[in-house]
């Protein structure tokens, strides 16, 4: 599903990720770990087709990056830092202005379904600027499945959500692997990545460091493999 | 799921016959130009942060401008083309800055760019959009100041010059906001950027204006009618082939 070779990215000539491989299968859950700076950010924002690679080949269910971008951005959920919604519109509005950006059919069900997954069926024409970070966070969960698509990519999804919002995102995640959608999800939480992803690879210098498989190392192993791989 | 299903081709299209496709891809384009005004019409009829903005800093430039020159003389035709577009230019640059930057802060022009379409349709419905505020704005400045100063602006070929001239100034405006917005000093840099673009274009507002106010013939009106019609298309064509490439990193 998605298949990275030699990417390298680099901002005013200071490389941020250097000759980069990657590949995740139809229905794989990646997390991606990393130390602030590794680079995780940029390869998900080039996965998303925001950024142009300096080098390498990337494609997305076939489509290759940047010249079928379009294609590649159909098949894509989002989920970044910032909840890309509009404060001056309300839960609905901003989820029907991108059903109609991604074409969703039937988008009041589908609005309605989404806004049941999240939680937020009773705050639905609540103006968005009055949402808590949490809420804001769970409605973005919402944009990102809306059209649902083929393969997430998710920014530290659990940034600013309470423990119910992280059980909700945890179920999100788990029925979407399970409907066969391929997951790359960056976090700086290794307990978790451990407990939700089929493999873990470590971002480290604008690299692949390391790579553990789901069941391969016991959460002290992995902490300690983890500071090996980072060199600390 | 919504795409990739066996009917789908390589770029996430339906596989239809070719015209169907191509049907199919002119109404998605449609269908998110549409989109994307009517979110910027429903935002703003909410916060009215732009239009009010706008709207009262056009009014000023006009009354500083009244106490700068002699706008009620007669044969004020070219200062009253020249303080109407001038106004216009002012009013249209804050609008330009604020509609992307509303976009920048909370992250929302990468939600935008992440869009299954081709990227000159978000050009286009952020154009769009600027245009229509462009022209509320212009629709209560111009009965405002025929009252204030007696003059009758209200002349179909005027109107006309109107239309076109914020078409051109907004064509440009649009592609060139969406660079400066990515920049800390976007609100320098606009201006900056945009004022030496749009001479051309405010000169032939001015001029051909001023012919429809004093009321010359057409003759000597069109070549300034003609300049604003191949800027319009020349800016538009420029920035259809270019948004894509400003807007990505």
């Amino acid at each position: 599903m998605i298949e990275v070779r030699s990417l390298t990215k680099t901002f005013g000539g200071k490389p941020v990720l250097r000759g980069l491989d990657f590949s995740a299968q139809e229905g794989e859950f990646v997390a991606l770990l990393g130390p602030n700076g590794a680079g995780k950010t940029t390869f998900l924002r080039i996965l998303a087709s925001l950024t142009r690679p300096t080098l390498g080949r990337v494609s997305v269910g076939g489509c290759v990056l940047p010249a079928q971008a379009a294609g590649v951005r159909r098949r894509l959920g989002v989920l970044s830092h910032q909840p890309l919604l509009y404060g001056d519109l309300t839960a609905e509005e901003n989820l029907r202005f991108f059903a109609r950006l991604y074409g969703v059919p039937n988008p009041e069900a589908r609005i309605g379904e989404v806004l049941r997954l999240v939680g937020l069926s009773a705050r639905r024409r609540d103006l968005v600027r009055k949402f808590s970070r949490g809420m804001q966070q769970r409605l973005a969960v919402a944009r990102a499945i809306l059209h649902d698509p083929q393969v997430l990519l998710f920014d530290e999804p659990h940034t600013g959500l309470d423990q119910d919002a992280s059980a909700m995102l945890d179920g999100v995640l788990a029925e979407s692997r399970a409907r066969g959608c391929t997951v790359v999800m960056t976090s700086h939480d290794l307990s978790r990545a451990l407990s939700l992803a089929e493999r873990i690879d470590i971002l480290s210098s604008g690299k692949i460091a390391g790579s553990v498989k789901h069941g391969d190392l016991g959460p002290e192993d992995f902490v300690r493999y983890y500071g090996r791989v980072i060199g600390q | 799921m919504s795409s990739g299903s066996p009917d789908m081709t390589v770029d996430g299209g339906p596989r239809t016959a070719a015209a169907g496709g191509r049907w199919s891809a002119v109404g998605n384009y449609g269908r998110v130009l549409g989109a994307i005004v009517w979110k910027d019409l429903a935002a703003e009829l909410r916060s009215k942060e732009l239009l009010s903005g706008m709207v009262v800093f056009a009014l000023l430039v006009i009354l500083i401008f009244n106490f700068a020159l002699d706008i009620r003389t007669r044969q004020n035709e070219n200062i009253t083309a020249g303080v109407l577009w001038v106004t216009f230019a002012f009013a249209g640059t804050l609008g330009l800055t604020r509609s992307l930057a509303v976009e920048k802060d909370r992250g929302c022009l990468d939600g935008l760019l992440l869009a299954p379409v081709d990227r000159s349709a978000l050009y286009f419905g952020k154009a769009a959009g600027n245009l229509i505020f462009m022209l509320l704005v212009e629709a209560l400045v111009l009965p405002i100041y025929s009252v204030l100063y007696s003059t009758d602006l209200f002349r179909p070929g005027l109107l006309v010059v109107v239309l076109l001239g914020s078409a051109g100034y907004v064509a440009v405006g649009t592609l060139l906001s969406s660079m400066a917005v990515q920049a800390r000093t976007r609100d320098v840099l606009l201006p900056v950027l945009l004022f030496p673009v749009v001479i051309p274009l405010i000169v032939a507002a001015v001029k051909a204006s001023a012919g429809f106010l004093a009321a010359i013939p057409m003759d000597e009106i069109w070549p300034w009618l003609n300049l604003l019609i191949v800027y319009d298309i020349i800016f538009t064509a420029v920035a259809f082939m270019l948004f894509d490439y400003v807007v990505e990193e």
